[in-house]
């Protein structure tokens, strides 16, 4: 029997949540081991990188790399993976667009370090010590990672072949891209594995979507209750769904929360920020500075709201640091 | 072209400004049109994109200027109420209200993104409004993101070079 086709899966700035997805496929994750052979997975098996140089370039058939890269130790291990692998795929918001961990994107490292290493209210470091990559006693010295000064997409540091979106990525949507990876027949290079249409269109509360908002105020989740039937964004809540990729079911609205638009954008849109701050601010209902700007402030973080998943990979990619 | 003009000229003397500037075909491209043939002289450094509305404007071109070299971007409407497409100008309000903050937070300087509504009898104002901000733009210095984006991405060569390096001692 000919050895199974080989895959690796690694972790670079996440949260495990999509390595948590992997372990939802639930018996499905059988079938997934009867056809390929995980040879590389940090978080549930123990091989080293070692066990990855042994291999021969483009010996692993697929590399599925989720999390934002913001470490030099982070760009080696994707660098080895991408000379390893046949097929590299972007997992998960993070590796596609930056995800949560691109906010970082908002402030400057010094800012970042000053703030962990001695501001917060838990830091308790009277030396002000900060991580050094080197360090040296008698007779050892040791190199260890160093923090980027920008948190980066996967395509930003390696090629990618394709991306699988989401915070995290669906289990129907692991099981279809495996699926395809085994059939062999691969689609283009660059292509999204989920469908190329808004979120909107699965939405079960879709028929309840006026064609004219107008919006008079902008509420938020914590402060007033969601009418569990009508479209989200009618009611004043920001839903990025119109702005989003479909691929997840619908499910935050399904749990009567608004879309935040974890699948990113689909692929006409450039900035998916830019693109749902137009759309939604548009449908704004004031005519003058002053009434626009009061309704505007139910928006009180534009940034966090419309960038969150997607700052590294946007137009601006960082604030400029003058 | 703007990419390697923003090179040569970014940080060295002769530097000006480059200004994006999204005119509305009724009434502010028309003004713009018309300084020209009345020979009003302004500040030439606003290059023209035409387009048939302010509304038209997408938050996402007026990004892709700065990332691509911008130094400043201009959107130029008809006045409130008289817009070709009855609410086009609103719109564009409605957006630049809130987008105006969201390129701050980026770390770009509120003068270096103006909206104005010059109508197409306003010659004169065209000539105001582009020197005012060229001044602006001006004394802020160049933004020069693609410069600065090419800066951002040295820190991934280090490790480049230390893994060829590897390499090589690997292979001899
Ligand atoms: S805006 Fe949100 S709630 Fe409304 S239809 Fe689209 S995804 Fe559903
Ligand atoms: S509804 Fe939006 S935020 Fe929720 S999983 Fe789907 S794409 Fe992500
Ligand atoms: S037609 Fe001029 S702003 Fe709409």
């Amino acid at each position: 029997m000919p050895d199974k086709p080989k895959i690796a899966m690694y972790w670079c700035a996440s949260c495990g949540g999509c390595e948590e997805s992997v372990v939802d496929l639930a018996e499905d994750i059988l079938f997934v081991l009867d056809n390929v052979d995980i040879i590389f997975w940090p978080v549930a098996l123990d091989f080293k990188k070692s066990d990855v140089e042994k291999y021969k370039d483009v010996e692993i058939v697929a590399s599925l790399i989720n999390g934002a890269i913001r470490s030099t130790e982070q760009e080696e291990m994707v660098r080895l993976l991408r000379k390893k692998s046949k097929v590299i795929i972007a997992y998960g918001a993070c590796a596609q667009l930056g995800g949560i961990p691109a906010l970082a994107n908002e402030f400057q490292k010094e800012e970042i370090l000053r703030y962990v290493y001695e501001e917060a209210p838990s830091a308790v470091n009277p030396d002000k010590k900060r991580p050094q990559a080197q360090f040296k006693d008698d007779d050892r010295e040791t190199e260890l990672p160093e923090l980027w000064d920008t948190v980066r997409t996967l395509e930003q540091v390696i090629d990618v072949d394709y991306y699988l979106p989401g915070c995290p990525p669906s289990s129907k949507l692991l099981k279809e891209a495996v699926l395809v990876l085994l059939s062999g027949i691969l689609p283009s290079k660059g292509t999204v594995l989920a469908p190329d249409l808004a979120l909107c269109e699965e939405c079960p509360r879709k028929d309840t979507k006026p064609t004219d908002l107008s919006f008079t105020e902008f509420k938020r989740p914590n402060m007033h209750n969601i009418d569990p039937e009508k479209c989200i964004l009618s009611q004043g809540f920001i839903c990025i769904g119109p702005a989003t990729r479909s691929g997840c079911g619908a499910m935050c609205i399904e749990g009567n929360m608004p879309c935040t638009g974890c699948y990113g954008p689909t692929s006409r849109v450039k900035d998916q920020g830019a693109k749902i701050l137009s759309s939604i601010t548009s449908n704004i209902s004031g005519k003058t500075e002053k009434e626009i700007d009061a309704i505007l402030e139910g928006i009180p973080d534009p940034v966090g709201t419309f960038y969150r998943y997607g700052m590294a990979g946007s137009l601006l990619r960082k604030k400029v640091d003058f | 072209m703007l990419l390697d003009e923003n090179k040569s000229q970014s940080g060295s003397q002769g530097w000006q400004p480059k200004i994006i500037a999204f005119f509305c075909n009724w009434c502010t491209y028309t003004a713009a049109d018309l300084a020209g043939v009345s020979r009003i002289k302004h500040a030439p450094n606003a290059r023209v994109i035409r387009v048939m509305c302010s509304g038209r404007v997408d938050p996402q071109f007026i990004l892709d200027s700065f990332a691509k070299g911008a130094d400043g971007v201009l959107v130029g409407g008809c006045h409130p109420g008289d817009c070709h497409y009855q609410e086009g100008n609103y719109k564009c309000l409605r957006r630049f209200q809130l987008f105006k903050r969201v390129v701050e937070s980026f770390g770009i300087n509120k003068d270096r993104l103006r909206l104005e509504w010059i109508s197409a009898s306003e010659g004169d104002k065209v000539r105001l409004v582009i020197n005012d901000m060229v001044a602006k733009v001006k004394a802020l210095g160049p933004l020069s993101l693609p410069k600065k984006f090419s800066e951002w991405d040295k820190e991934m060569n280090i490790i480049e070079e230390k893994i060829a390096g590897k390499e090589e001692a690997v292979h001899a």
